[in-house]
């Protein structure tokens, strides 16, 4: 079995905490082995998830629970993000075009792109009103 | 708590923007401010200097796509140039390079005025 390292942050949702939540991932991010370059994507990633759950589960309520869990097993990294806001449905999910985006002065819907683009495996799990997102990335 | 700051220049007609710290959800709504306020006064010839930019997540390339059709309908642009390659990697993967001048200095952003 290959040992098992973990850090975990629990945080309150508001932009205010982004810093800290994109320091704290960087950090162990760095201390599990990853390059400068996985850093910075593994890094924007959880920035991404967590804007929207702050955006969208939570809807800009503050004060609301956020759990970000970091787990190295073997050469990969699992992020786990926890929370209790309204649940994401990524059937519904449409990937936005920038012509699209413009022309119709939007300009939400590419945190999840960039997940799905730098992470190599992304899922949502939904159980009794706790959304989980799981996402890896190998070193 | 991230740090964002603006500061900005005039080049004739062009303004340039030199931008500063970390682009986030939490930093985006001083971009955003700026630049309606640029719109409001029709100074909409725009270039952002980003060499001082350490990081962005697509909230802040939000603040760029929400404004630049009414920019660009005032018969202006935002230029943008001296992105770090960390930074510049986040608008490639989004596309942006495709819909936007990113130029590499900022003498050379000024020029795609004239």
């Amino acid at each position: 079995m290959p040992s098992i390292k973990e850090h975990t942050l629990h945080i309150s949702a508001s932009t205010e905490e982004l810093e800290v939540i994109r320091t704290f991932v960087a950090d162990h991010a760095r201390e599990f082995g990853f390059g400068e370059a996985e850093i910075s994507d593994i890094t924007l990633c959880v920035d991404e998830a967590c804007t929207n759950i702050i955006k969208h589960a939570y809807q800009w309520k503050k004060g609301k629970p956020i759990h970000i869990q970091l787990a190295m097993k073997g050469n990969e990294m699992l992020v786990t993000i926890i929370d209790e806001g309204k649940p994401f449905d990524p059937d519904k999910y449409e990937v936005p075009t920038l012509e699209e985006q413009l022309s119709q002065k939007k300009r939400s819907g590419y945190g999840i792109l960039l997940i799905r683009k730098l992470m190599d495996h992304v899922e949502y799990l939904n159980r009794r009103s706790r959304n989980e997102i799981r996402m890896t990335k190998k070193r | 708590m991230s740090k964002f700051e603006i500061q900005k220049r005039s080049h004739s007609e062009v303004t340039i923007l030199d931008i500063y710290g970390e682009l986030d959800a939490h930093t985006a709504p001083v971009l955003e401010k700026e630049l309606q306020q640029l719109i409001e006064k029709n100074f909409v010839h725009i270039v952002v200097n980003g060499s001082g930019l350490e990081y962005i997540s697509s909230a802040g390339l939000g603040v760029f796509m929400a404004y630049i059709e009414d920019i660009r309908s005032q018969s202006g642009d935002i230029k943008i140039s001296c992105l770090k390659p960390k930074v510049f990697n986040v608008f490639d993967l989004l596309g942006f390079p495709t819909l936007y001048d990113i130029v590499d200095n900022e003498d050379e952003a000024i020029t795609r005025f004239k």
